[in-house]
């Protein structure tokens, strides 16, 4: 089994060393007061809180045991992202506000000034995103922080797989007022290109959504619903899926099927890691520097201590494991 | 664009793709029609085979909620809404399997809604 507890990037925009800089600088200045400077933030995705049972009994624990793991971390993350499906979806509105109410309990654990969300398909496309936004405020916003913009784009309320033109229209003007130098960091829940169509890993206008982004040189997208660590290069955009906290699902270059990974009862976290980006301080070309942690499970070492992780979380009782993608 | 223009346009740009490839066999076959019912979590029948060259027209149908059918390499991208039939006319031009999966999330169990499609010569 390959679960990820998410993604830790170290931000550096390193803007003195690259061309136009003074610019950019200039301009969060008379922004937002802001001058650009090196900083961390986190990136869980697809807890998927409401999830439990055959074939995977772990429940919320992948996901607290990464909040108690970013917890620990020697440098506080100036805030977190949580790139969708931050609940499982249920039939019952009652049981889906109890849901996002208890991703909200774990999720404000995490010592962070500041968590960011988007909806995945599993929190808002049944009711167009009406509970989410109940619950989390609006599914796409966008923020500035310490010389880098950040934009959250929702590809799930609309039922199909799409950003849609009023969404799209709205990101076009957010842009529109930055310098073409600008970092900007677009978060989602769905691919913005077509990893795998037919495992539905794509959004129908992420080519919209990439030509808009176009003229900036330097674009990063984060996003998650595949289940597992990605990366493409797309043009001059990187493009960095997150691992799940709660199951991996198959590598779609080797299986015609989309399958999860079957639960491995002796190794629960088993390939569960952590990916840090940094800016590379030698090469001002280079925007972020990769670097995959693997983690163990040491805390919950012998028999009796798997046996405490794969024990049923009584918060959950009576939730379903049915499908999820 | 209203949902009649909608698919109509589909059938126009497959089968401007498929002209040049188009079996003569076929040329001036009346299209074969096949039934396709979409329902939670499922579409039924789960497989169907067509023959490269052959006009044939999807008849789509479903029986509880709205559904998608989407076949991204040909773009084929559709809604199937409850109470009506949607109905497109495609002639396949290339021999091969393809899925088609429902686009429109459906709820716990959606992400198991596909169809294989088996083009022969």
């Amino acid at each position: 089994m390959s679960l990820g507890i998410g993604v830790v990037y170290q931000f550096a925009p390193m803007l003195a060393r690259r061309a136009h800089a003074g610019a950019i600088e200039d301009f969060f200045k008379k922004a937002n007061g802001e001058s650009p400077q090196t900083f961390t933030f986190a990136q869980f995705s697809d807890p998927h809180v409401g999830f439990q049972g055959p074939p995977d009994p772990l429940g919320t624990k992948a996901f607290e045991h990464a909040v108690d793991l970013i917890n620990r971390a020697p440098q506080r993350p100036d805030f977190v992202l949580f790139t969708g499906d931050l609940t499982h979806d249920a039939e019952s509105r009652d049981v889906h506000t109890q849901r996002m109410q208890l991703f909200k309990t774990i999720a404000e654990r995490i010592h962070t000034p500041a968590i960011h969300t988007v909806p995945g398909e599993n929190d808002a496309a049944l009711d167009g995103g009406v509970l989410y936004r109940e619950h989390f405020g609006d599914s796409h916003y966008s923020f500035d922080h310490k010389g880098v913009h950040f934009v959250a784009l929702d590809n799930v309320s609309r039922a199909h797989p799409e950003v849609g033109a009023d969404q799209l229209a709205w990101m076009k003007a957010d842009i529109a007022r930055f310098p073409a130098t600008t970092p900007i960091v677009v978060f989602t829940h769905r691919p913005l290109f077509d990893l795998k169509p037919e495992w539905e890993w794509f959004t129908a206008d992420g080519d919209d959504v990439m030509n808009a982004l176009s003229p900036y040189e330097n674009v990063t997208i984060l996003y998650g619903h595949i289940h597992r660590q990605n990366f493409a290069l797309r043009g001059n955009v990187k493009h960095y899926a997150a691992r799940s906290l709660i199951f991996a699902f198959n590598d779609p270059a080797t299986n015609a099927e989309k399958k999860q990974m079957p639960f491995d009862q002796g190794q629960p976290f088993n390939g569960l890691g952590i990916r840090l980006l940094a800016d590379n301080a030698t090469d001002p070309a280079v925007t972020l520097e990769v670097t995959d942690v693997e983690l163990t499970t040491q805390e919950f070492g012998g028999v009796s201590g798997i046996q405490q992780l794969t024990k049923p979380n009584e918060a959950l009782k009576g939730s379903s494991a049915n499908d999820a993608d | 664009m209203t949902p009649t223009s909608k698919i109509a346009t589909i059938a126009i740009v497959l089968a401007a793709a498929a002209c040049t490839a188009a079996a003569p066999t076929y040329a001036d076959a009346a299209p074969q029609v096949v039934k396709i019912t979409a329902a939670k979590f499922h579409f039924e029948p789960d497989h169907i085979t067509l023959h490269k060259g052959q006009p044939v027209t999807l008849q789509l149908t479903s029986t509880d909620a709205t559904h998608g059918f989407m076949i991204r390499v040909l773009k084929i991208d559709t809604e199937i809404k409850p109470g009506k039939v949607t109905e497109m006319t495609v002639t396949p031009a290339t021999p091969g399997s393809f899925i088609a999966i429902c686009d429109h999330y459906c709820g716990l169990g959606h992400g198991m809604m596909k169809l294989k499609i088996q083009v022969e010569q």
